[in-house]
């Protein structure tokens, strides 16, 4: 396409108003040149002849009369080996490298190559002659731990493309032409390792979508049995600040029983993605013995960085987790924060001058939050695979006030709300999440009937808790006591969790199963207790013991000893 | 290139618009005699936001751009100076015109940045003991007015272990800046200080620049390896500052009136926090008044999502409680073996003095156990939680411990056995 030239007319904060002689597409990418510096923006709006373009960077220094190049094409992400353990900005720019480049600062109008040139090895998977469709492997590259499909591009229309040729086995660099298609008219098209992939638009090539119905797994008590999330299902974790969401996202990205994970740090504190950057390289992951940075991009669009850019790194995000979706793999990817990415819509919508709605922000939020989280999803591939893209966003609500309508928008759309307390995370309880506030829709690690029958006591033991508070504990029933120390001890020994004990940290599924089983029973047995001091002294008891419990290898000796001890503590007292 | 325009178009609020060529986004100009930078361009109108306010300005007043953005001199000379909100000395020297540097840069790489990991000693043992201040963090002091914050930020420039200080003042009574003017002055710490001053009466647009000039300033010590404190009050006055320039220029609201770029004007002034590998480092502290104590006022609310923790003022005390510093785990596992098992021991009685203290209140009879605490909950307040309190972190630890041997038996503090045989004071030695 030729590309179309056009001049600056206007600018107003990061929106700048061009005037273009030739065809203007919408959401295409163009360029204001200012002295000798290229800005990049997306075309947001066409009124009058005049383009409206958000810029992703600062534009002090824009005049009018400046020159503006159009692309003509969409915000794309590149797609190829050597994503994973890569550092990008919002728009996909490498970090360490532009840090090599340009030093301690970002300076504008400085685009790097998102993948790195280096070579790899190729081995095809296809021959001459046969057949290929969107999305389909022609081969792979081993990248880390994982065989990194080589794609088809997901945008090739279905018209008779065969290989007309592909490499042989052999070391290549990642833009190479690795193979080339023919359709029957006579086209070509040559495919290297690196294809390209308008960001708001979702990869859809695969056989159908099916429902979320396998858990998975964080190893977090509290989710995998009571609030659990599924693989290709969405969550969200609204909390005030200070309630520990990104230390819980932390968690999830480390233990999650997934594939890749995809870190989207989006307008929160530059400090919390260094001590990612810093500590993921040194972790290992559990499942594959590995460093955990081998499995994991982090796309970082800190607060301070250009508001405008922070809104496209979500799409970059999600755009990536489906790119390895695409491969048959099950990605995660953790939105922090899905606020601050609605909040650049807001400044950009004021600009704009489009009517507000609630709390100013415009009309199209709900629709755009739910198409975004729309992108999760289990899908079986045309090969047969299932392969998943969960999303979990955390929310920050002003004040802690989930009223709010980005929290109201998120919760419409996901299927499982994890909120988080205030009260709670001051009282040290960790995870924050609150209990009885918190749902889930998808399928945990324990039967649900059970789960619910402990959550009653939960809330009963709430209930009884709060009537306490007015009538003393001098006033409450043994049987009411005994209910409200059953409620306490749940939330103490299954909800709560040391994140600082290396064994309690990461509570393996079938460990959860056992010790949920235990647990159950205590609550469920009719205890034979006097006064309510022994009642308090026998649940202290059984807590330590349970917590002393949660300090032994599962499957150990040990652990065995523990658990006897623990059950032949409570049954001595059950009555009967 | 000082073309003037002589023709004024509109003035609404502290914005004009004039009619010129060639100008580029974000350049300062002369207004008559105020400066005045360009805040919007749409075809051959330019809208400028003048500093010094509106009033009194014709529609046949000069108006000349300079062709250069707002900038702000460096040099060595800017120690012991003060200016006001537009970079103009407020005390009697001359103007500085050498080396000047653009406000409000780009932000630092991520990737550059570098874990903390060094604490800054202040001498108050709610920060030193309880919340460790670290080198590069962006605290708050929340604070309901009338407390003595501005008290407490003078005894932190004075008493803090930093290279060059950099006090941005917002909407400062007048005799608040007389008082910092002084107290640093007596104090000897004003040779490491530079002042950028707007006061209650200045004009508006002073207010919002007070904190890049500041931190502009801030960048270029800690790049040439000095260890920054830049103290910022008040940024509720920087807040309502923004509102007011935002909704005369009719941005539609968002919450209370605020704009809605609040939460990305802090972030990217407190983001300027850093620690550079191989040079020096910036600290953030600054006050936000919380209108009517309310955490949830959109300003706290935007601030305690961007910062490192808050200090919380309350009843002329660092609250235990609703302060927090996020980086004190970096530091005081390092600084001496008893810091962390002290902290939040002493935290833990204190928070069930704070539970006997409500029992009381309410009427209900005072166990033998109580009593120790409310002893020891007196004994916590004065002695170590009273603002005036200067001593050395070692110093405050050990008072931590006589606290606690003056109130408690040993096995009743929940520490540690190896640590109380270690530490705990020898009762001889005190009576």
């Amino acid at each position: 396409m030729e590309k179309v030239t056009g001049y600056v007319t206007g600018v107003n904060g990061n929106l700048v108003s061009a005037k273009f002689d030739g065809s203007v597409r919408k959401n295409e990418v163009g360029f204001v040149k200012v002295g000798g510096d290229r800005l990049k923006g997306e075309v947001i709006r066409i009124n009058g002849g005049a383009a409206s373009m958000q810029i992703y960077e600062m534009t002090n220094g824009i005049k009018v009369g400046d020159e503006v190049e159009l692309t003509g094409e969409l915000l794309s992400v590149e797609l190829g080996p050597g994503l994973l353990t890569q550092v990008y900005d919002g728009l996909q720019n490498p970090l360490p490298e532009l840090a090599e480049k340009c030093g301690f600062f970002l300076e504008r109008g400085e685009y790097l190559d998102p993948i790195p040139s280096r070579d790899w090895e190729f081995t095809p998977c296809v021959k001459p002659g046969d057949a290929v469709l969107a999305g389909d492997a022609v081969g792979s590259v081993p990248e880390g731990q994982f065989e990194h499909l080589i794609m088809v591009p997901f945008d090739l229309k279905d018209e008779g493309w065969r290989v007309k040729s592909v490499k042989e086995k052999g070391v290549y660099p990642v833009r190479d032409t690795v193979a080339v298609l023919e359709n029957g008219s006579g086209e070509e098209k040559k495919l290297s390792m690196v294809l390209s992939w308008p960001v708001k638009r979702p990869i859809r090539c695969y056989e159908e979508r099916l429902r979320p119905d396998e858990t998975l797994v964080t190893k977090i008590r509290c989710i995998d049995t009571f609030l659990p999330v599924a693989k290709g299902g969405t969550f969200c974790v609204p909390g005030p600040f200070g309630a520990g969401k990104t230390v819980l996202q932390h968690m999830e990205a480390k233990n999650a029983d997934v594939d890749i994970v995809i870190v989207a740090a989006c307008g929160e504190r530059a400090g919390e993605v260094v001590e990612v950057l810093k500590e993921f390289p040194e972790l290992t992951d559990p499942r594959t013995g590995r460093s955990l940075m081998e499995r994991t991009i982090i796309i970082c669009n800190t607060s301070s960085m250009p508001v405008a850019a922070r809104e496209a790194s979500v799409y970059t995000a999600v755009t990536m987790a489906e790119y390895y979706r695409q491969m048959g793999l099950n990605v995660l990817l953790l939105a922090d924060s899905t606020s601050r990415w609605a909040q650049a819509m807001r400044e950009m919508s004021g600009r704009l001058e489009e009517i507000p709605g609630e709390e100013a922000f415009p009309a199209y939020l709900e629709s755009v939050i739910a198409s975004f989280y729309e992108r999760a999803g289990k899908v079986r591939l045309r090969n047969g695979k299932i392969a998943s893209v969960t999303i979990g966003g955390t929310v920050s609500p002003a004040g802690g006030n989930f009223e709010e309508p980005v929290t109201q928008a998120t919760l419409k759309v996901v299927g499982a709300f994890h909120g988080l307390s205030r009260e709670r995370s001051d009282a040290r309880k960790y995870p924050s999440i609150h209990p009885i506030d918190s749902w889930s829709k998808y399928q945990g690690v324990v039967d649900m009937d059970r789960v619910e029958a402990a959550r009653s006591y939960l809330k009963r033991s709430n209930e009884i808790n709060q009537m306490m508070k007015v009538i003393g504990e001098e006033g409450t029933s043994a049987e009411d006591y005994i209910i409200y120390q059953k409620g306490e001890l749940l939330d103490a020994v299954y909800l709560q969790q040391n994140s600082f004990d290396p064994i309690d940290a990461a509570c393996e599924p079938e460990r959860q199963a056992h010790e949920f089983n235990v647990l159950y029973d205590v609550l469920t047995s009719e205890y034979a207790l006097g006064d309510k001091k022994e009642i308090r002294a026998f649940f202290n008891q059984v807590r330590q013991e349970f917590l002393d419990w949660h300090g032994t290898v599962y499957a150990t000796p040990e652990f065995e000893a523990q658990e006897k001890k623990l059950t032949d503590l409570y049954r001595s007292r059950v009555k009967g | 290139m000082q073309k003037v325009y002589t023709k004024i178009e509109s003035i609404v609020g502290n914005v004009v618009t004039v009619r010129a060529e060639g100008v580029r986004s974000g350049d300062l100009a002369l207004v008559g005699e105020s400066y005045a930078s360009v805040i919007k361009l749409s075809g051959d109108l330019v809208s400028l936001q003048v500093f010094a306010g509106t009033q009194g300005v014709s529609t046949t007043d000069a108006v000349r751009f300079l062709g250069r953005p707002m900038m702000v001199s460096f040099t060595d000379d800017l120690l012991g100076r003060v200016f006001d909100g537009a970079g103009v000395p407020r005390d009697n020297g001359p103007a500085l015109t050498e080396n000047m540097i653009p406000i409000g840069g780009p932000s630092v790489n991520p990737a550059k940045r570098i874990v903390p990991k060094r604490m800054i000693r202040t001498g108050i043992p709610m920060i030193d003991v309880f919340n460790t201040l670290v080198e590069s963090q962006k605290l708050p002091i929340f604070s309901v007015s009338g407390e003595p914050y501005n008290q407490l930020l003078a005894r932190i420039a004075m008493q803090a272990e930093v290279d060059i200080i950099v006090l941005g003042g917002m909407g400062l009574k007048y005799d608040d800046y007389l008082f910092f003017r002084d107290t640093l002055e007596k104090s000897g710490a004003m040779g490491h200080t530079v002042m950028f001053i707007h006061t209650a009466s200045d004009p508006t647009v002073e207010c919002t620049l007070v904190p890049d000039l500041s931190l502009a300033v801030a960048e270029q010590f800690a790049l040439a390896g000095k260890r920054v404190l830049v103290l910022l009050t008040d940024m509720t006055n920087f807040a309502d500052a923004q509102k007011e320039m935002a909704i005369t220029m009719e941005q539609v609201p968002s919450n209370r009136g605020y704009p809605g770029d609040l939460y990305s004007c802090l972030a990217s002034r407190y983001e300027k926090a850093v620690d550079f590998e191989g040079a020096g480092s910036i600290t953030i502290l600054g006050v936000t008044t919380m209108p009517g104590d309310d955490v949830t006022h959109p300003v706290p609310d935007n601030t305690g999502y961007i910062t490192e923790g808050q200090y919380y003022l309350k009843n002329g005390h660092i609250e235990p409680f609703g302060s927090l510093s996020r980086l004190k785990q970096n530091v005081n596992g390092k600084t001496r073996s008893d810091h962390r098992a002290l902290m939040d021991g002493m935290i833990r009685l204190y928070s069930a003095y704070k539970e006997s203290l409500e029992k009381k209140s309410m009427g209900f009879l005072m166990s033998e156990w109580d009593e120790k605490l409310l002893k020891y909950g007196h004994l916590f307040e004065t002695k170590l939680m009273e603002l005036s309190v200067n001593i050395p972190m070692e110093e405050a630890l050990d008072l931590g411990w006589e606290i606690l041997a003056e109130c408690f038996e040993p096995n009743e503090t929940g520490l540690k056995t190896s640590l109380l045989q270690e530490r705990w004071p020898k009762k001889d030695a005190v009576n």
